[in-house]
């Protein structure tokens, strides 16, 4: 195995030891380059979560905390305060008609809760779904495939209204288990997709002969079929995860006021105050909730890319 | 191999088994209708539900004794994508059919009248045309855009550099952040009179205020933006995993026959992304179709910028016309429909085809 022979700085991604080819510290700097000008949106959304209102909508902008021992001039300088980041936690939400306040706290657990349940459970569903269309076809599976991608086309806004007289008849609304399903429906048309291409790709060989040495179907499943798609699940994990992540429509109209997720919180910081918009207010929300997200991502990074590979290139 | 001895005959129809499905529809839509004629709609609702529970679960009896393992496995996904998708797909299909509007109680069978209005008179007047050209527009300018800089941006990370993991997260964050929060820091770089872009083209090129939203052009050039650089990772990293995957020793084998670099591209490198390179362009386009929260946060429909789908949500949600609403969309959907279609079509005809 290649883990076993990678040295600490290949893990840290200073010296790689496989790739399409390698290239020096020339190729490091005009990415760098490239990727930091990509990244500067995000990266004044950071600097702002550290700004006061006055210095937010300062012209000529103040880009930079510190001058650097004076190289900087004055004007580009602003002083950087965690005021924002307090505040997100201590100021009172008021969230729909009844006004009630909750805190941040709250909805960032709602956040991490209802994503990952979800994107769990459609894991789970999706993956037997994915092997049952992969490896037992019915008749006209294209056709139901290509049905399960077209709950994907219309406009969310067409779904909703039916959703909404659902919920209220079932007393679902705004209760956690209905917003986990609907956002399990929600990823399951592209989870059973990447899925299948990955159960798809497997050789059906070594699951014959096991079939022939006697291992029963659920054996092959567990002990076969699943270890060689781990890369794909991370994969279809984190594309899962960033897409429930930051869903706004469903979470708008189907949450209430204790399952309220941080993007309608981040919604209503928007329009609430009446003193116009409070940027570094807004901006710490953002850098809060991008972390979690952020982190996932970097560390199933070298999966979603094998992952991603494995499924959906022919050899 | 064990041989199982599989019961292919089905249950007779009058037998009380719980595989006995054909017998469980008939109980199932007899009870129902009876629930919802006669009951009020809360206690109809979970009769209902009971029903379409019992006759699920005669199903899952059957496959099971039957040993259609593709149905068991694929049963669970079908239950939830039924409940939360397809059924209220149809409802409001169903809908489209009606007069109904969401503040009002009556609701009144008009047949294809809400299609007829759609396609006849308000087609032709320039509101609606100019939303679904304008939808088109943005389909084309952004999935271009969005297939151009992330089929750059993969070619720039293909090779292993040192730190490559690191700068490789950093141009993928875009994707990770809320659209909520990208329209309103667009809104913010993009104002003219704090904002960083009318800043700096005021400190570069002098002159009066720049206000970038103050045309059409402008406008549509501000969204595009915005939604390319916030999906342009997406392409990149399905491009990229192609890029990865082109074995090494063909790039030696063309080293050694001295082939040209734009020749190595086109037949060494392009099959391999190609695949992944349609399967991008399939799902941006989907989305783009559904384009709305970035013009509702960037513009709110000014400068000629509505699309389609903002058109949607205002007839359906801001002015309750529930049913026009659903007839639209549906219109909408066809169109998606046949594209995607035609779109799979050429695919796999070229795939074929080589």
């Amino acid at each position: 195995m290649a883990e076993a022979t990678t040295t600490f700085w290949e893990r840290l991604g200073l010296r790689k030891a496989s790739g399409v080819g390698e290239a020096g510290w020339g190729q490091t700097l005009f990415a760098a380059i490239i990727s930091l000008i990509y990244f500067l949106p995000v990266l004044l959304i950071i600097v702002t979560s550290f700004k006061l209102q006055t210095e937010a909508l300062a012209v000529p902008p103040k880009f930079f905390p510190t001058s650097f021992f004076g190289l900087i001039p004055d004007q580009y300088v602003f002083s950087p305060t965690l005021e924002n980041f307090t505040s997100v936690f201590s100021r009172a939400y008021t969230a729909g008609a009844a006004a009630e306040s909750t805190g941040f706290d709250r909805f960032f657990f709602n956040s991490i809760f209802i994503a990952s349940t979800s994107v769990l459970l459609a894991l789970v569903i999706g993956t037997l779904a994915a092997y049952g269309f992969s490896r037992y076809p019915l008749r006209g599976n294209d056709t139901y495939l290509f049905i399960i991608l077209t709950t994907r086309m219309l406009p969310a806004i067409v779904v909703i209204i039916p959703v909404i007289l659902m919920f209220r008849v079932a007393g679902l609304a705004g209760s956690y288990p209905g917003i986990i399903f609907l956002y399990t429906a929600f990823n399951l048309p592209f989870t059973i997709w990447m899925m299948k291409s990955f159960f798809d790709e497997l050789s059906p060989d070594v699951e014959d002969a096991a079939r022939i040495d006697g291992s029963s179907e659920t054996r092959v499943f567990f002990k076969i079929c699943l270890p060689q798609v781990l890369a794909g699940l991370a994969a279809t994990f984190v594309f899962g995860l960033i897409l429930t992540w930051n869903e706004f429509l469903f979470a708008l109209l189907l949450t209430g006021v204790d399952t309220r997720t941080v993007p309608v919180a981040l919604n209503q910081a928007v329009a609430g105050g009446g003193i116009g918009v409070l940027w570094g207010l807004l901006a710490a929300i953002e850098t809060l909730f991008l972390i979690p997200v952020f982190l996932v991502t970097f560390f199933l990074q070298n999966q979603l890319l094998r992952g991603v590979t494995f499924g959906t290139v022919k050899r | 191999m064990t041989i199982v001895a599989v019961d292919d005959q089905q249950p007779q129809f009058g037998t009380l088994a719980p595989d006995n499905w054909k017998l469980a529809i008939v109980v199932g839509l007899a009870v129902s209708a009876l629930a919802i004629l006669s009951l009020p709609v809360k206690v109809s609702f979970w009769v209902t539900g009971a029903m379409v529970a019992m006759v699920a679960a005669t199903f899952v009896v059957n496959a099971y004794r039957r040993h259609y393992y593709g149905g068991l496995l694929v049963s669970p996904a079908i239950a939830v994508l039924f409940v939360m998708n397809i059924f209220p797909l149809l409802w409001s299909l169903g809908l489209s059919f009606f007069a109904y509007q969401s503040n009002q109680q009556n609701i009144r069978f008009i047949g294809l009248h809400n299609y007829e209005q759609l396609l006849t008179n308000d087609l032709k007047a320039p509101e609606l045309w100019g939303n679904l050209t304008n939808t088109a527009m943005f389909v084309v300018l952004t999935v271009t855009a969005q297939m151009i800089v992330g089929f750059l941006l993969a070619v720039l990370f293909a090779k292993q550099f040192p730190l490559r993991r690191y700068l490789l997260i950093l141009v993928l964050t875009p994707m990770m952040l809320s659209v909520v929060a990208v329209g309103v820091f667009f809104s913010y770089y993009y104002d003219p009179t704090f904002g960083l872009l009318s800043q700096a083209i005021k400190a570069w090129a002098g002159g009066e205020q720049f206000i970038l939203m103050s045309n059409k052009a402008g406008a549509v050039a501000g969204i595009v933006f915005a939604d390319a650089w916030m999906w342009s990772p997406f392409v990149m990293l399905l491009v990229l995993a192609g890029l990865v995957s082109v074995p090494k020793y063909l790039y030696e084998a063309a080293a050694i026959d001295r082939v040209s670099s734009w020749r190595r591209f086109w037949s060494i490198t392009f099959p391999y992304i190609r695949g992944l390179l349609m399967l991008a362009l399939l799902f941006r386009t989907i989305e783009a179709f559904k384009l709305a929260d970035l013009v509702i946060l960037l513009t709110k429909g000014a400068n000629d910028t509505m699309t389609i789908s903002y058109h949607v949500i205002r007839i359906a949600n801001e002015q309750n016309k529930t049913s026009e609403g659903a007839a639209l969309s549906y219109l909408l959907l066809f169109v998606v429909i046949v594209l995607t279609n035609l779109y799979l079509y050429i695919a796999n005809r070229r795939a074929r085809g080589n």
